[in-house]
């Protein structure tokens, strides 16, 4: 019976033994393979979105999944000079004293259909009013399905900008606006401000599942959202009724990958067709099928003390550590020299840039002379809350606190490193639960109003993107002046006034400007990164190298016979 | 019969018990709230909280506290996992089939190279051959898995380029989970890409597969050259031999099949070393399995997780364990009386 049994085992075994065996040798041809990988891209990103709507976040790694991909905008950026060209507007108009801007919309754009969602109208006025009443009406039943926070329409007080939006009709809208604004039109531009369906909205009400428009979102966008496992995967299929030329590519799959060198085996296993933020730049370079992209973003990375907390309320304190971090060593350990030293917040290639202004010295007398006048004789202990993953700003924020660790404690305070998991990481800095934290900001446009006002305003204290809670109210009036006026020199000297305070003040201590950089598998063509906002997958498309190796070999055959 | 199957059926709820008991405690020294611990309710409302101290009984004495915990064990309640705030038994079933998949690939691997080379080896007894089988053997056995699952990835993946380093499958495709198990899924799929989707997963676990077999293949190799042995010394061999059977016929028809029962027994045992071989590995080549989760639940200090999701790993492996020694039983009747 035993030896019955056996030989049954051995006889259910073989056809699977061999099934395995033949589906290895398949692997080696598999030609057909190459048609479903050769029409998606893989991107491996560093860490998962928190939602799927621009308009509630101010974080770069949802901006790169969500904003270009799925969404439009009614105006857009184009070109190396940043000039503003038509998008879902196609043509636009401004009062001569600036306060009314009036949009023309196109006609027939698609949107998004998916499984949850069958559109049966094409886009009109009524999806503008619905996507910037939701941010502009409290009242409005969507305003607070996800927390009823807009960090970046909060940082540039759009409430108090805009007075109402009108349909003049199905394809025409007014802004009135309370007083002219030279960032308008620029801040309409950027990835935040994305155009929702209105008809999704209405479905969702019906239904009484209002967060689901946050959660599965519908645009305009070349991509449509399929699906996403947290923590793993984000994946999109092309938008076949995309009002431009529709994209190449028919899958756009976002591999979650927090840790850098994950990433990297991935790219060099070629398991991923683009990797943010890579490690090793030198092994990249090497190799001839990689190629490693840069670009010179708009960006600072920056040491930021919660002048809530003691002793940081003391500008004393806060002018004694930007003397004892020694700037030049971050640059070179952290950047590997690949980032220029921050003389302010404004990186230099911004025009509102001042020569005039140095960078802080590095002077540890001095630093620990302001701790004497402080009071802290005998130093502190405090926390440093590094980023927990790459930004284009800081590649290895964990390695600069430990530097600066290492600084501080030469004029004698010690210092404990806190690192949390992104979205955490973001959530309890929104709390105020910090110390000090090493952190930074990407432009989303080119205008330099975005990098003082969303950074540091008294508004943007009450959202989440002022997390040094520093409030000022010369610096917002310098900045309210330098909206309204279009005379540039004007604005330059607001924007030096500004810097001036910020240097005196110090609430945060800029670092570095840096490069952002990518790498991809040289079949893949096309830009994908921007000097500001977010990754584009929409122009990208795929070499097909065996293709162009068949070609070729014809060719040479036809050659060869005549 | 009866008496073996009771037996086993009372040690398994002792022992049970005894991890219940285990479980229940660690909720008391984790830090935080037990009953937040147990339930996994981070984001509870006061009211909430009050609703589950009454579900857990903690206004009364420990012991009827650790009975409110038996009775969610039983009735499948295991709470929440604190990080993803989504039902563990959900997360379970859904990554355990993933482990359970890559370790029976692994065993087969194991099995299909171990056994043979054992034998081969048994039947060169004291030769150059028998020796070099050995040491390898047990240069194999000796090298640590998460070491050599990044050498395999340095050369196979990065270097030569052959194999994935991560996960289960190249993300494109698209696979329904139905079973779990994921090549039965990719059969029972509607996917045009189904056969691509096939070798792709093929490939994806022949790496981590491997990888895990090494050391129950090198424990298959010293059994399986020591039952050979041994059975290769009983007298109904030599008596076959006197018969003048040719010594082809005698592996074949007398002695493997007699060697191969001691192993079985050894297979099922190695199943529980090769769950654990294969958590360390799952997290080396990203395997989305419940090594991985256990692991990445131990960082994220998922308390919840922790101790509700090794209470139903040991369960499963305990399991498994039963069953193996049902099937030893069912095929060696001198067993039973053990």
């Amino acid at each position: 019976m035993v030896i019955l049994m056996m030989k049954l085992k051995l006889m259910k075994f073989k056809p699977f033994i061999s099934s395995i065996i033949i589906s290895f040798l398949l692997i080696s041809c598999s030609d057909n393979k190459l048609s479903l990988s050769e029409r998606s891209i893989i991107y491996c990103s560093e860490a998962s979105p928190e939602t799927f709507n621009p308009q509630l976040i101010t974080s770069g790694t949802t901006i790169d999944a969500t904003s270009n991909q799925i969404y439009n905008r009614l105006i857009t950026y184009q070109g190396e000079d940043n000039k503003i060209v038509p998008a879902l507007a196609k043509s636009w108009h401004v009062t001569r004293d600036g306060k009314m801007v009036t949009f023309y919309l196109r006609k027939n754009i698609a949107f998004h259909q998916t499984s949850y969602f069958t559109p049966t109208r094409t886009l009109n006025a009524d999806d503008i009013l619905f996507s910037f009443n939701r941010i502009l009406d409290k009242s409005h039943p969507f305003h607070s399905i996800s927390g009823g926070n807009y960090p970046f329409f909060q940082g540039i007080k759009f409430n108090s900008l805009v007075e109402y939006i009108e349909k003049i009709n199905d394809y025409t809208v007014r802004f009135k606006l309370r007083h002219s604004d030279n960032s308008f039109l620029a801040n309409l531009a950027t990835d935040f401000s994305v155009i929702l369906s209105a008809e999704y909205a209405g479905q969702l009400a019906n239904k009484n599942t209002h967060h689901e428009i946050d959660i599965l979102p519908i645009g305009t966008g070349p991509f449509k959202f399929k699906e996403y496992r947290v923590g793993s995967l984000i994946r999109y299929y092309r938008h076949d009724n995309y009002w431009q030329n529709k994209a190449n590519i028919e899958q756009l799959v976002f591999d979650i990958t927090p840790s850098n060198t994950s990433r990297l085996t991935k790219l060099l296993a070629k398991e991923c067709d683009v990797i943010s933020y890579p490690v090793a730049h030198e092994k990249i370079t090497e190799r001839s099928d990689l190629k490693l992209d840069s670009v010179t973003s708009l960006n600072v990375s920056y040491f930021g003390f919660n002048t809530n907390k003691e002793p940081f309320n003391n500008k004393l304190v806060r002018k004694a550590i930007s003397f004892a971090i020694n700037k030049q060593a971050l640059i070179e350990t952290v950047y590997h020299g690949e980032a220029e030293i921050a003389h302010s917040i404004l990186p230099e290639s911004s025009w509102a840039h001042n020569e005039k202004i140095l960078p802080q010295e590095f002077n540890l007398k001095k630093a620990k002379q302001l701790l004497d006048e402080a009071g802290y004789t005998d130093g502190f202990t405090t926390d440093i809350w590094a980023v927990p993953i790459q930004r284009a700003y800081n590649p290895n924020a964990v390695t600069m606190a430990k530097l600066i660790q290492a600084d501080l404690k030469k004029i004698g305070i010690t210092v404990n490193i806190i690192s949390y998991e992104w979205n955490t990481f973001l959530h309890r800095l929104t709390q105020g639960e910090h110390q000090t934290f090493l952190l930074g900001w990407s432009a989303d446009h080119p205008d330099p109003d975005n990098f003082f006002t969303p950074m540091l305003s008294c508004s943007a204290t009450n959202t989440s993107s002022n997390r040094t809670f520093w409030c000022n109210d010369k610096y917002d009036q310098l900045l309210q002046r330098a909206l309204q006026t279009s005379n540039i020199n004007l604005r330059k000297k607001y924007y030096t006034q500004a810097l001036e305070i910020l240097r005196n003040e110090l609430p945060l201590l800029p670092i570095a400007h840096s490069k952002r950089f990518q790498a991809r598998n040289k079949n893949v063509v096309g830009p994908i990164l921007a000097a500001f906002g977010g990754i584009n997958f929409y122009p990208v498309s795929k070499v097909n190298i065996s293709y162009d190796n068949t070609i070729k070999s014809n060719n040479t055959k036809k050659m060869s016979v005549q | 019969m009866l008496i073996f199957t009771l037996r086993r059926l009372s040690l398994f709820t002792f022992t049970m018990l005894l991890l219940t008991i285990l479980s229940f405690s660690l909720s008391f020294l984790f830090p935080g709230d037990s009953v937040i611990n147990l339930s996994g309710e981070v984001n509870a409302t006061a009211a909430q909280l009050v609703e589950l101290n009454l579900e857990y009984k903690t206004d009364q004495n420990i012991v009827i506290q650790y009975f409110s915990y038996l009775s969610h064990v039983l009735t499948g309640d295991l709470g929440l996992s604190m990080a993803s705030q989504s039902l563990i038994t959900h997360e379970i079933a859904i990554l355990l089939p993933a482990t359970v998949e890559l370790s029976l690939v692994a065993l087969l691997i194991a099995m299909f190279f171990g056994i043979p080379l054992g034998f081969f080896a048994a039947i060169r007894h004291n030769k150059r051959s028998d020796n070099i089988i050995l040491s390898v053997a047990m240069i194999g056995y000796s090298i640590p898995v998460f070491w050599l699952g990044l050498l395999a990835i340095l050369l196979f993946s990065i270097n030569l380029g052959w194999l994935p380093s991560a996960g289960k499958i190249s993300l494109l495709f698209e696979i329904e989970s139905i079973t779990g198990i994921q090549f039965f899924d990719i059969l029972l799929s509607d996917s045009p890409y189904k056969w691509q989707a096939f070798r792709d997963a093929s490939a994806h676990i022949l790496l981590p597969a491997c990888v895990v077999a090494i050391a129950p293949a090198t424990i298959f190799i010293r059994l399986s050259r020591t039952s050979m042995i041994e059975v290769l010394q009983t007298n109904y061999i030599k008596a076959a031999k006197a018969k003048g059977l040719s010594f082809k016929q005698i592996i074949i028809r007398h002695a493997i099949r007699n060697s191969l029962i001691k192993i079985i027994r050894h297979v099922g045992l190695q199943f529980a070393n090769l769950v654990t071989i294969a958590m360390v590995t799952e997290v080396i080549f990203s395997w989305p399995g419940i090594g991985r989760w256990l692991i990445e639940s131990i960082s994220q200090r998922d308390y919840t997780a922790i101790q509700n999701g090794l209470l139903l790993l040991s369960c499963f492996i305990f399991i498994v364990h039963i069953l193996i020694d049902f099937i030893y039983a069912a095929l060696n009747p001198l067993a039973r009386d053990n």
